[in-house]
């Protein structure tokens, strides 16, 4: 499993969490995990997907995650699980 | 599985207290490039920092890019090159032609800097040595990349007076030569007392001759994040102070691990060690004397500041080594005043002094950093300052260090400027009396009692 986390912060707005995960399947990324809140109106959510299925690199993914945030008009970032796992696991 | 809560954690330190990685050092031997000819010298040493390096600041990105983490610098640090050198150079001139050709292969593989431009001369100097430490001046001004450093005692071997004698001549030359930029040349060149194999940190790092043909050496970063930590125990017991220290410096070290192990994966070449230094930049919020100031003091230098230090150098180190097995070069807080906008503040307003920061290095990793001092300082009251500061070292086991910058043309009250990460810095105090009669006499200092352990 190559597992990558992705975190979208932002104003919230109808249809974040549809064109996120419409961008994954289309990339045949697997979601296994999604955490979602609203707090004050600013949207947050964090989703745990697989991409070790994905069509491409993780390097042109995360750049077309961004610009997709930048479309919607919130924040995207994706980053590989391993920097989490290491830093709050022993 | 991870949480929200961590993830937000972690980006937060990223995004807004300067967590960072602060450099991947790619240690490089050069021994086997040795030649009689200075040309093919030069030659083979450009190939191999070529062939070695060349991917070293496409992964550095790639792996920066994965993790969301900034790198921040991709550097070089090779085998001292007055060892390299030494059957091909003849004059002080033909260790500048290898200091040129090291230049050309760091803006040739894109790198920040390359160390290594070095003498180990702690008990004795080689003819070689000497040369290499006589073309230092000439070499710092026609170079951009490249740093040099001098190892002028251990607790094994005593100081080498000779060499710290010359060498308060050699950080003035360097300072004239380069007095257009305020001196800089002398930003570019350390003096060390037990001086590690496998720093990543510039400007001593070096590429021991006790490693292999190639190392990563990894230097992690985050004093603002420390910082932001002890935000949280304000007016809390020196039990939970310490412990706040131990776990962030762990979370620090983590990354620097994981960045060491994916850097040495993806280029093939061994993985070394980690140096968990906080190393401040002049960006707000990641500064050192903040996190002293956090801990209760009102400037760094204030009474106190020694043991706040001593606090903090180490729990981030019995943070440190827990989360990873190879912790080396230096390890601990670093307090270069140009390059820590808290030190600049603390010494604009009188509260830090040369000597009080000379207390501090007794108790921090390294030493005397990045301390601009009046340009009419003589040569041996320089030499006095590396002495001072190597015997600290050598007495108390510890690597200690002297970067000063004598700013040519300014004095107590100017300010230097070197600009990016080496900052800038108020000129301060030097204590005026002399110290001639002593830095004159010959030879070296014996090594202390307590070295003798076989």
């Amino acid at each position: 499993m190559d597992k990558i986390i992705i975190t979208v912060v932002g104003k919230d707005r109808v249809g974040i969490i549809a064109r996120v995960c419409t961008y994954l399947s289309e990339q045949n990324i697997n979601i296994l995990d999604i955490t979602q809140t609203i707090v004050d109106g600013f949207f947050n959510m964090m989703v745990i997907a697989d991409m070790s299925g994905a069509k491409r690199d993780f390097g042109l993914i995360a750049d077309e995650l961004g610009a997709l945030g930048n479309d919607i008009g919130v924040r995207i970032l994706a980053q590989k699980e391993e920097i989490f796992t290491k830093m709050h696991r022993i | 599985m991870i949480n929200l809560f961590e993830v937000e954690e972690t980006n937060k330190m990223i995004e807004e207290e300067q967590l960072d990685v602060r450099t991947i050092t790619l240690g490089i031997s050069l021994l086997d490039c040795m030649d009689s000819d200075p040309g093919r010298l030069n030659e083979r040493i450009y190939n191999k920092i070529l062939t070695l390096g060349k991917d070293l600041v496409k992964t550095g990105e790639d792996i920066s890019k994965d993790y969301g983490i900034p790198i921040v610098n991709k550097r070089v640090s090779v085998t001292p090159v007055s060892i390299v050198g030494s059957a091909a150079c003849r004059t002080p001139e033909d260790f500048v032609s290898i200091a040129r050709t090291l230049d050309r292969a760091a803006k040739d593989i894109g790198i920040n800097f390359l160390g290594g431009y070095s003498a180990i001369v702690n008990k004795g100097m080689t003819k070689a040595e000497r040369l290499l430490i006589e073309s230092i001046p000439q070499a710092m001004k026609e170079t951009e990349l490249v740093c040099s450093s001098v190892n002028v005692g251990s607790t094994k071997t005593g100081i080498n007076m000779d060499a710290v004698r010359l060498l308060g001549n050699i950080i003035k030359e360097t300072a004239e030569l380069t007095k257009d930029a305020d001196s800089i040349g002398c930003a570019k060149l350390v003096v060390f007392c037990n001086a590690p194999d496998d720093n990543p940190f510039m400007a001593g790092a070096f590429h021991g001759v006790t490693e292999g043909d190639a190392v990563i050496n990894v230097g992690v970063s985050g004093p603002g994040v420390v910082r932001h930590a002890l935000t949280m125990v304000r007016g809390e017991s020196f039990e939970v102070l310490c412990e706040t220290i131990k776990k962030t410096a762990f979370k620090i070290t983590r990354v620097g691990q994981l960045v060491a192990q994916e850097a040495s994966r993806r280029l093939g070449i061994p993985f070394g060690i980690i140096d968990l230094s906080l190393a401040p930049t002049p960006a707000v919020g990641d500064s050192v004397a903040d996190i002293l100031t956090e801990m209760g003091l009102e400037m760094a230098g204030a009474p106190g500041t020694t043991a706040a230090l001593a606090i903090l150098n180490d729990q981030v180190k019995k943070g440190g080594i827990m989360a990873s097995s190879y912790v080396g070069g230096l390890s601990g807080a670093f307090i270069p005043v140009s390059e820590d906008q808290g030190m600049i503040d603390a010494a604009k307003a009188g509260a830090l002094t040369l000597e009080k920061l000379e207390a501090m290095t007794c108790v921090c990793s390294v030493g005397l950093d990045m301390i601009a001092i009046p340009g009419n300082t003589s040569a041996a009251t320089i030499s006095g300052i590396i002495a001072d500061e190597a015997a600290i070292g050598m007495i108390n086991q510890k690597t200690t260090a002297v970067r000063v910058i004598p700013v040519i043309g300014k004095g107590v009250g100017e300010s230097a400027v070197f600009g990016g990460l080496l900052g800038h810095a108020p000129i301060m105090q030097v204590n005026g009396f002399s110290c001639e009669g002593f830095i004159n006499r010959k030879g070296r200092i014996p090594a202390p009692i307590h070295s003798f352990k076989n």
